[in-house]
């Protein structure tokens, strides 16, 4: 279905709505109220709106400060500086010390495509899940992103939300998925393979499955949504069903979802995988799907590693 | 029974000393910490909370307590042997200081009740002010947040992010102190990486400056007591401290930074902290 409204715009329309009922929840950025879609935030409700100039360190460190105010702090900003330039505050400020912030980073993985490797966060999941206590999420359509804003306000632990930047097409037809934090969806059944995918490869992962079930394979489509905690138990029963795993990822293959899933089927040794995602190398610049293209992790290159995988 | 400026300078100087001995006593049983700046910072820490801050050590998580940052993280034993002194804790916990899985870490952790930030990692705790702050604003609440720094800290760029949201948020409740001891864990800060003229710097951030002695029960007390916390300006404290303070062979010398006193030298500074306390009791 096509739609074209981006995953961020639905984030902060509907924390939006939500903050209109619920003073307590703010809104803090870096310069970035364009970027994240936060215009509406901050000209509706500039009383829980926190603009900080470009100072992505100085900002995480005061949302942790918000929430031990009491507060129920939103830090938003580019994935790519949120998890680098302020990587520290979000160990020590926010998951050490336990403040339940909730970073959205913004144009995450690829998104920002020609602007290069310095604007790409290829590496957020692999760091952020190393961080006890820090949870970590990946919505792949808008509806679930709605889902997601409405579970964040009052959870009581740090999380990092990852959206890209232009709108991607459904993943669900029900604008009111079924969503829970931590609880991977199967999105269609099968017993030959399992695809896995997070974020936006999730779609790509959905259309690979129809059209390998077109050629009568039977493929297990499953959206891991969140990365931590993981659903280590849908992985487990993957791997000893259906036998054979493809995990497909924007993100480095080091370290992120095919990593967690090795983690998994390495210890109990009943699957093949195969982890889809950026090779060790300074991404390429082009547009996102071109990108997505050249590493494979677009539906075509997901169809070539599946039967490449079946014909192991 | 009204209690004298006198009373109160007196009885926070006792108080301050016995902190110091606690400092000096857990420091020497675990054989490790950061004496130096833990020591220079005593009388300060001691102003906050046993004269400044509106704080009730059986309510920790009160909504509209004052909030004390330690963000040099290091000088945890003063924090530790404050917040043992004022009831947060037990002074049996603090014997445990250096054990084995004790309850309290190497650096401030929100497990000990009455610490407010998890700290250790230099140039954070003034942005988590500014948060504080900025949210004691949105909400009405009249609550205090008071971050204490080092100086060699003040090499941290994001102190001076920290700095410049404070004063563009006219942080009147926030209050930074600087514990200007003039030397870090290399030497004299003046040499590794100089922090001067440090007031004029503050000033220009638009944060409003006072020197004080940082040593001196009168001059902190005299200090806060002029403070409106109301105003529209963030205030900062350089408070000009002898590093290793109270403890005649450890004043002034960067090797004390983290330095572990023999059983000698416990011994002395003992007998130096011991022989103040009981002049001021005979004084009283």
């Amino acid at each position: 279905m096509i739609n074209t409204i981006p995953c961020r715009k639905m984030f902060t329309d509907t924390l939006v709505e939500l903050a209109k009922k619920d003073k307590e929840i703010v809104a803090v950025t870096t310069d970035a109220r364009g970027s994240v879609t936060l215009d509406r935030f901050a000209d509706e409700l500039p009383e829980q709106f926190v603009e900080l100039g470009i100072a992505e360190q100085n900002a995480v460190g005061v949302a942790a400060g918000l929430v031990s105010a009491g507060k129920k702090a939103f830090v938003c900003g580019p994935a790519c500086f949120y998890v680098a330039r302020s990587l520290e505050q979000v160990k020590v400020d926010v998951a050490y010390s336990a403040n339940p912030v909730k970073i959205l980073g913004v144009s995450g993985g690829v998104s920002y495509g020609a602007l290069g490797f310095s604007h790409h966060s290829l590496h957020d999941i692999a760091v952020l899940r190393t961080f006890p206590g820090m949870h970590v999420v990946l919505p792949c359509d808008i509806y679930q992103t709605k889902k997601l804003v409405e579970a964040l306000v009052d959870y009581p632990y740090p999380v990092y939300i990852r959206v890209g930047r232009n709108a991607v097409p459904n993943v669900y037809e029900n604008e009111n998925p079924e969503y829970k934090i931590g609880k991977a969806n199967v999105l269609s059944d099968g017993d030959d393979l399992t695809i896995i995918g997070t974020g936006e490869t999730v779609y790509h992962c959905l259309q690979a499955g129809k059209k390998l079930s077109g050629q009568g394979i039977k493929v297990r489509v499953i959206d891991m949504h969140t990365l931590k905690p993981f659903d280590t138990e849908i992985v487990e029963k993957a791997a000893r069903e259906t036998g054979k795993i493809i995990t497909v990822e924007e993100h480095s293959i080091y370290g992120g979802l095919g990593g967690a899933v090795a983690e998994i089927v390495a210890q109990t040794g009943n699957a093949k995988l195969k982890i889809l995602g950026i090779p060790d190398e300074f991404s390429i610049h082009a547009s996102p799907l071109e990108i997505f293209k050249h590493y494979g992790i677009d539906t075509e290159g997901i169809i070539k590693a599946a039967l490449s995988l079946l014909n192991q | 029974m009204s209690v004298s400026n006198e009373d109160i300078i007196r009885n926070l100087r006792l108080s301050a000393e016995e902190i110091r001995k606690r400092v000096v006593e857990i420091i020497y049983s675990a054989k490790g910490g950061h004496i130096g700046g833990s020591l220079s910072s005593v009388e300060i820490e001691t102003a906050l909370y046993f004269y400044v801050m509106n704080i009730d050590p059986s309510k920790p998580g009160n909504a509209e307590r004052d909030r004390f940052i330690l963000s040099k993280g290091h000088s945890v034993e003063t924090l530790y042997a404050t917040l043992a002194a004022r009831g947060f804790i037990e002074q049996s916990l603090l014997d445990t200081y250096g054990q084995f899985n004790s309850k309290l870490a190497g650096h401030p952790t929100r497990k000990t009740p009455g610490v407010e930030l998890n700290s250790g990692a230099l140039g954070h705790g003034l942005s988590v002010g500014v948060g504080l702050a900025i949210g004691a604003k949105m909400s009405d609440k009249a609550f205090r947040t008071f971050v204490l720094m080092g100086d060699g800290e003040q090499g941290e760029g994001s102190i001076y992010e920290a700095a410049m949201s404070a004063s563009h948020y006219k942080l009147g409740n926030l209050v930074a102190v600087i514990d200007r001891n003039t030397l870090q864990i290399s030497g004299k800060t003046e040499t590794v990486m100089a922090l001067e003229p440090m007031r004029e710097r503050w000033e220009a951030f638009g944060w409003e400056v006072f020197d004080v002695k940082g040593n001196d029960m009168e001059d902190i007390v005299r200090t806060f007591d002029s403070f409106d916390y109301a105003s529209e300006k963030p205030k900062l404290i350089i408070s000009h401290t002898t590093k290793g303070n109270g403890i005649s062979f450890m004043e002034n010398g960067a090797k004390w930074h983290h330095g572990v006193p023999n059983e000698q030298q416990y011994k002395t500074a003992i007998e130096e902290i011991d022989e103040r306390i009981e002049k001021m009791k005979a004084g009283c």
